[in-house]
């Protein structure tokens, strides 16, 4: 409102100022109307946002839980697969596994002759079915001579078939899958030998370059351990520097200036911890690359101001009359503070240590400059294990042209929100159930 | 822990001459293969006799260190024990020196966060220091090309090495004023909604699934830049028959804007709880309507608390990473078109130093004096929006 107006209203006569109001009245009351819509279609597309992230994540990715399987009719040919029959262990893992899928394949597509329609059969099956076998026979030698119906994973394009990614209708050439390929497909379906089935190799397997076989236990074992890094470095650190500066320090300059430190760090870019771990661990303490316990410390620096600054608001909710009490009866001061103070905060010390741990968890940039990007097929094992991270691994995966991997990404972002959300939910519980009014 | 490496340097030291003025990445090589040859592991090239040497003399100066390990651990362990066993009689106050000990452990925890700082800076600012040896600051400050590959052979073709930085700081402006266009209306004026409209029930259900945004990990808003709505403004750009890339600054932006809508209307949700009632009663008693009273009484009230929120989204939009990663282009265009593929100085970081890299090449000291401008940039909003936030919070207390 200008001021024109109020020196109008103040000097003209009431009757004549309630006029003025009344008439605008409506207007005022529209652009009320308006800001308010304002502010709902705000939080609605705050929401539509949300939902739409989520819905994309779910409707892409709730697939890979399934996986294709095709039944293939296997003999464990003696003459191919120990032609000397000493089943000794060296022989029996050497030998030609894959000549087996190959042959089972042409006994049941026997009309298949020409070398270039044979290579598009055998695209059927994953080239992990050959591993499949190796190990039934390493594990049972007594398998030779005898045949068996086993179900082999089925190649990636022939599980984007099945979930319908690939659509039939387009030109040959623009698809994945030729005709040919697509009439066999059909055809083992009408003799029941494909079948989806709930995908365990993707909880139990490593990365692989082939959609079929990668799973992300060795990214969820990395992340546990680069976790497990970070949890035993920061939670004593930074409940140790909160009580420190909440109930020792000295109100001087060098405590402000912490203090101002603690609280830049917090906001500076996490690139450039990672900047710090890639000169520092690795370039001056010449530490391995790619191994979770660089990525532990590289993420401990990185955490620790969220939880020195939440145990610090969680020291400040306790009520100074339970200092006093203590120190009253004579109590020294450490002994009042890890006594009496520290057990009445730690609850709000361990919510504030699972968001940063959550955070941590997400936490991808770092960790690439410290080069836990690799490719790493086995699970790690320990601590010093070249090893990626569930973000990383996903941030890989997303990186991959297949398919395939797209799904499988969808998937492994789905089992890296569910951490997160078991995390939160359970600081929030916790503080819940410890929330102490005084 | 310094074992390998002292045995190492006897090592090399006892090797023939010639050997010795080797080249280092030569050297190494060959005190790799001694050292394979000791734990007879497979071992490059052919064994001669002073290697032979060298690892026989590796072996036993190993055997000898382990021999020095014990006694000097068996000997600190003795110590330990007389030491304790002297200092414990009747006028010990053992407490207050445990006391003194569990002290120094709060004092060192808390001066770690201050060793971080120094430690970034210290560690960016000197591979900074080593590129802008190589590359003059003014070239990379004002250079208008960004190429960062190196000749290999001087006849190299397509290998300039310009350093000229400003294309990435305009395309991280770009992409972080994209951003903050969706962010700060959005964040904003759903603070407002949620903390001066909505009901309990509304305020409860809606505040903390906005705050799920953000807690998603980075990596995932780029993976839905990538594979949802990069497609998605590709296809209704040439609808509307315009071309855009599919790697464009508005996939990015517009992402980065949905992290950051959280992050802006919690801060300013605390700013806005913070104004006291009594500014609300005062107006609402002059007849002010509701949307009045929050246009002229409280965003006045409480702008230092809003910039500050906004100057700290900026921040966080500069320095994130993934998304631009995974959503951004690579190639260096000096545009002002939000439809063009734009990099930033993030991905540029990445790309130069993952993968295969040597630490002395300009190419990779390039990411660190990337990160030293990301980091003072950051830095500087930082502290500005904390200042002001802090002197915000006493006015009102």
């Amino acid at each position: 409102m200008s001021n024109k107006i109020d020196n109008e209203v103040l000097s003209a006569s009431p009757n004549k100022s309630m006029q003025r109001v009344q008439a605008s009245l409506a207007r005022r009351y529209a652009k009320e109307r308006r800001f308010r819509r304002m502010g709902i279609s705000a939080v609605i597309t705050g929401l539509l946002f949300l939902s739409l992230l989520f819905g994309s994540i779910i409707s892409n990715g709730y697939t890979a839980f399934w996986q294709t399987y095709i039944q293939i009719e296997v003999h464990f040919d003696a003459e191919m697969l120990d032609p000397q029959g000493q089943r000794s262990p060296e022989a029996l893992s050497a030998a030609n596994y894959g000549g087996l899928v190959k042959r089972s394949l042409r006994q049941m597509f026997p009309q298949v002759k020409k070398r270039s329609d044979k290579r598009k059969l055998y695209h059927l099956v994953s080239s992990g079915a050959a591993f499949q076998l190796r190990e039934m026979v390493m594990n049972n030698p007594q398998l030779i001579g005898s045949t068996a119906l086993i179900w082999v994973a089925a190649d990636d394009d022939v599980d984007m078939l099945m979930k319908g990614h690939i659509n039939r209708h387009k030109p040959e050439a623009d698809r994945r899958m030729k005709d040919q390929q697509i009439s066999w497909v059909d055809e083992l379906l009408q003799q029941g030998r494909i079948e989806q089935r709930f995908n365990t190799t993707f909880f139990t397997a490593g990365d692989s370059r082939e959609p079929e076989l990668a799973g992300i236990r060795g990214a969820v074992m990395g992340s546990i351990f680069t976790l497990l890094i970070t949890l035993a470095l920061s939670l004593p650190i930074g409940v140790a520097a909160a009580l420190y500066l909440e109930e020792f320090a000295p109100t001087n300059r060098l405590t402000d200036l912490i203090e101002v430190n603690i609280n830049n760090l917090a906001a500076v870019p996490s690139i450039v911890f990672g900047l710090l771990g890639l000169a520092v661990f690795i370039g001056f303490f010449g530490m391995p690359r790619s191994v979770p316990i660089v990525g532990g410390l590289v993420l401990t620096l990185m955490t620790l101001p969220t939880i020195i600054i939440a145990s610090r608001a969680a020291l400040k909710s306790v009520p100074p009359s339970i200092r006093e009490a203590a120190l009253g009866i004579g109590a020294s001061r450490m002994q009042t503070v890890f006594h009496h103070v520290l057990p009445q905060a730690l609850p709000g010390m361990l919510t504030g240590t699972i968001i940063g741990m959550a955070q941590a968890l997400g936490e991808t940039a770092p960790l690439l400059m410290i080069g836990m990007v690799a490719f790493i097929v086995d699970i790690p094992g320990n601590v010093m294990d070249p090893s990626t991270a569930l973000p990383v691994q996903i941030y890989l995966w997303a990186d991959s042209p297949e398919r395939a991997f797209a799904e499988r990404t969808s998937a492994a972002i789905m089992v890296l929100l569910a951490f997160l959300i078991t995390m939160n939910t359970l600081a929030v519980l916790l503080r819940k159930k410890f929330e102490r009014r005084w | 822990m310094f074992e390998p490496a002292i045995i190492t340097h006897l090592v090399i030291a006892e090797l023939p001459g010639a050997l010795r003025e080797l080249p280092s990445d030569q050297l190494n090589l060959l005190v790799n293969n001694i050292k394979n040859l000791v734990f007879g592991n497979i071992v490059s090239g052919e064994i001669n006799p002073a290697m032979q040497d060298a690892a026989d003399h590796y072996q036993h100066l190993h055997t000898i260190s382990r021999a020095a390990q014990t006694v000097v651990a068996l000997s600190l362990a003795i110590l330990c024990t007389l030491l304790a066993w002297r200092s414990i009689h009747k006028e010990q106050r053992a407490r207050n020196s445990v006391e003194r000990i569990i002290m120094l452990f709060l004092i060192a925890s808390s001066s770690i966060a201050v060793f971080t700082t120094i430690g970034i800076i210290l560690s960016v600012l000197f591979e900074a220091i080593r590129f802008f040896q190589a590359v003059p600051l003014t070239d990379f400050m004002f250079g208008l090309k960004w190429s960062p590959q190196m000749a290999i052979r001087e006849d190299q073709v397509g290998s300039s090495g310009a350093f000229g930085a400003v294309p990435l700081f305009a395309g991280t402006m770009l992409i972080s004023f994209i951003a903050m266009l969706v962010a700060a209306p959005i964040g904003l004026m759903s603070a407002i909604y949620l903390s001066e409209y909505a009901s309990k029930r509304v305020r409860n259900i809606a505040k903390p699934l906005l705050e799920i945004l953000a807690g998603v990990p980075t990596v995932v808003y780029g993976f839905f830049a990538a594979l949802v709505v990069a497609p998605l403004i590709r296809d209704s750009g040439t609808l509307l028959g315009l071309d855009v890339a599919s790697e464009s600054a508005l996939t990015a932006g517009l992402v980065m804007g949905v992290m950051i809508i959280p992050f802006i209307s919690s801060l300013s949700d605390d700013v806005i709880n913070a104004v006291p009632q009594a500014m609300r009663d005062g107006s609402y008693g002059l007849g002010a309507t509701r949307s009045e009273t929050i246009r002229l009484v409280i965003i006045p009230a409480a702008l230092p608390g809003i910039v500050s929120g906004m100057l700290l989204g900026i921040s966080r939009a500069i320095g994130e990473t993934m998304i631009v990663v995974m959503a951004a282009g690579l190639s260096a265009n000096l545009s002002a078109n939000p439809l063009q593929a734009v990099t930033t100085v993030t991905v540029q970081i990445v790309t130069l130093l993952v993968g295969d890299q040597e630490f002395d090449s300009p190419k990779t000291l390039a990411a660190f004096a990337l990160g030293l401008m990301l980091f003072i940039t950051t830095l500087i909003l930082n502290v500005i929006a904390l200042h002001v936030v802090r002197k915000y919070r006493e006015q009102y207390e």
